[in-house]
């Protein structure tokens, strides 16, 4: 690396021109986060912006839901306030799970890493001549984390409802057998969402604000009891946030293409009954 | 079983310097101090090296073996295969003073800065009290051994020179959000952690959690809780709005800005 005057390279410093001397595979990981994040948002924006075959009844795309524009029948279960909306309806109310995973704080450490090399790895000199962190318009946004807690905490519990939802009878083309469209349904499907939505209530009630919102905001643990025995169980979860961060991408995406797989024709569900 | 081990030390002070090749012969169940120990009692007698306990608890003997901020001490010579060379050098966010040896006193300078606690005043019984899951609460922030390896590590400053002034790094951020956390202080930390140490600098991307020889949660327990804090006081409407109309949270009462 050039001699700089801003960086490990600096006057003063132990004269190391390497920006580095770590030898172990430091760039795997933030390689890694990089092609799955890419894969993902590629992926998501495809799915978001193509309007169609989000609805297989009874399951409903998570990118989709709740479907409050245009949507296809059955796919709306709280009305299409938006039903002027022009584009794809996941546009609608995908800013709210995608505001709250872009501010997420482990999901920040991630990308910066990844995508910015601010720095790649720890000890790795990272290649920006300048730095001014979270301290400026457009990172000073970040702080808006808890803003997209509290949606995401309703956007949650619309996906509990949709699992709900997901045990209705199929419709009459999905019969495969004598009965089998009327009563209580399940099938991989709904196998699929009941783990997505745990996935997804694991990563948001981890979430590094809502431990400090339900009780790491306190000076007093001793004067408030519950909020602290709230919080002991929040910390618990919270350090596995970055765990359950993945899982539920994965399986957001993995129960969307379940339901694109079904509504495009290309598969049946498994039916368990 | 002893066996050669191959070396590359830094060697030099702030006018320039260079990684010199060696040869030490160590001993199982050593450390890399051991191994620099005998370099310098055999080779190179005025190698400069800063330790003092030998047991992970002074903070002393910080420097970086094969690119990574760690204890000299603590780094067991058992973690590398005996045919690997170690590389030593000092640290690199710090001017040097000799060889392994670096002036840390940028750290002491932002020590100075952070005011200290400000207790209310006593029980009628002339007492203070505080309750054991308060007290336990800044154990874990008191564990710190002030090594600096997080002050190392950290790229706002390891990387940027000139943000040296503006930011007080993780080691501070711990003692920020212990004394902001403690319910007898009678100080409001929050504008002061946002503004003069510069918390918003921080991206969070935790490598002083990575490189904490005491296994501290510095990003998680400290730094992130500041940075509620922070939008406590300055990016919550609601909060503000509580403060507004009365319904306020009446744990910061008693507190004074600093």
């Amino acid at each position: 690396m050039a001699t700089t005057d801003h960086g490990v390279t600096s006057p003063g410093r132990a004269r190391i021109d390497a920006r580095t001397l770590r030898e172990d595979r430091w760039w795997l990981q933030p390689l890694a986060t990089f092609v799955v994040f890419s894969a993902f948002v590629v992926y998501a924006t495809s799915r978001a912006f193509m309007g169609r075959d989000y609805y297989a009844s009874p399951y409903l795309s998570p990118f989709y839901s709740p479907c409050l524009g245009d949507c296809v029948e059955g796919a709306s279960d709280f009305g299409q306030p938006f039903g002027w909306w022009p584009l794809s309806a996941a546009l609608i109310i995908l800013i709210f799970p995608l505001g709250f995973r872009m501010t997420c704080y482990y999901y920040r450490k991630s990308y910066y890493r990844a995508f910015w090399l601010s720095p790649p790895a720890c000890a790795v000199a990272e290649p920006h001549a300048s730095y001014s962190g979270e301290t400026r318009f457009p990172l000073i946004l970040q702080n808006v984390h808890r803003w997209f807690w509290y949606a995401a905490v309703l956007v949650g519990l619309v996906l509990t409802y949709d699992v709900l939802l997901a045990f209705r009878p199929m419709p009459a083309e999905y019969a495969v057998g004598d009965g089998e469209t009327s009563g209580i349904h399940m099938g991989l499907g709904t196998l699929l969402m009941i783990a997505n939505v745990v996935l997804i209530w694991l990563y948001t009630l981890s979430c590094h604000s809502c431990r400090h919102i339900v009780g790491g905001r306190l000076r007093h643990f001793s004067k408030h009891p519950v909020r602290y025995r709230l919080w002991t169980w929040v910390s618990r979860l919270n350090g596995s946030h970055g765990r359950w961060a993945w899982y539920s991408l994965f399986s957001v995406a993995i129960v969307d293409l379940y339901v694109f797989l079904l509504a495009t024709g290309t598969i049946q569900d498994v039916r368990f009954f | 079983m002893g066996y050669d081990l191959k070396m590359r030390v830094w060697r030099g002070d702030e006018s320039g310097g260079e990684l010199a090749d060696y040869t030490v012969e160590v001993s199982e169940g050593e450390v890399v101090l051991d191994a620099l120990h005998r370099l310098q009692a055999t080779q190179t007698g005025d190698l400069a090296i800063r330790w003092n306990c030998k047991a992970g608890k002074c903070g002393s003997c910080s420097a970086e073996i094969n690119g990574r901020p760690r204890l000299l001490c603590m780094t067991r010579l058992s973690d590398f295969e005996p045919t690997e060379t170690i590389t030593v050098t000092p640290m690199r966010t710090f001017p040097v003073i000799r060889d392994l040896v670096t002036d840390v006193s940028f750290n002491y300078r932002k020590a100075r800065q952070l005011p200290g606690v400000q207790l209310g005043p006593r029980d009628a019984d002339g007492k203070r009290r505080m309750a054991q899951i308060d007290v336990e609460r800044g154990q874990e922030f008191r564990k710190c051994i002030e090594c600096f390896l997080c002050q190392d590590v950290c790229h706002v400053v390891r990387d940027h020179e000139d943000n040296k002034e503006a930011f007080a790094g993780p080691r501070f951020f711990l003692r920020y959000a212990e004394l902001d956390m403690h319910p007898l202080d009678t100080h409001d930390r929050r504008e002061l952690a946002q503004g003069a140490a510069g918390l918003g600098l921080c991206n969070i991307t935790k490598c002083c959690t990575e490189v904490c020889p005491e296994g501290i949660h510095i990003t998680d327990n400290a730094i992130i809780p500041m940075k509620e804090r922070v939008v406590d006081k300055k990016y919550d409407p609601l909060v503000w709005l509580g403060n507004k109309i009365g319904i306020r949270n009446k744990d910061a009462n008693g507190r004074t800005e600093v």
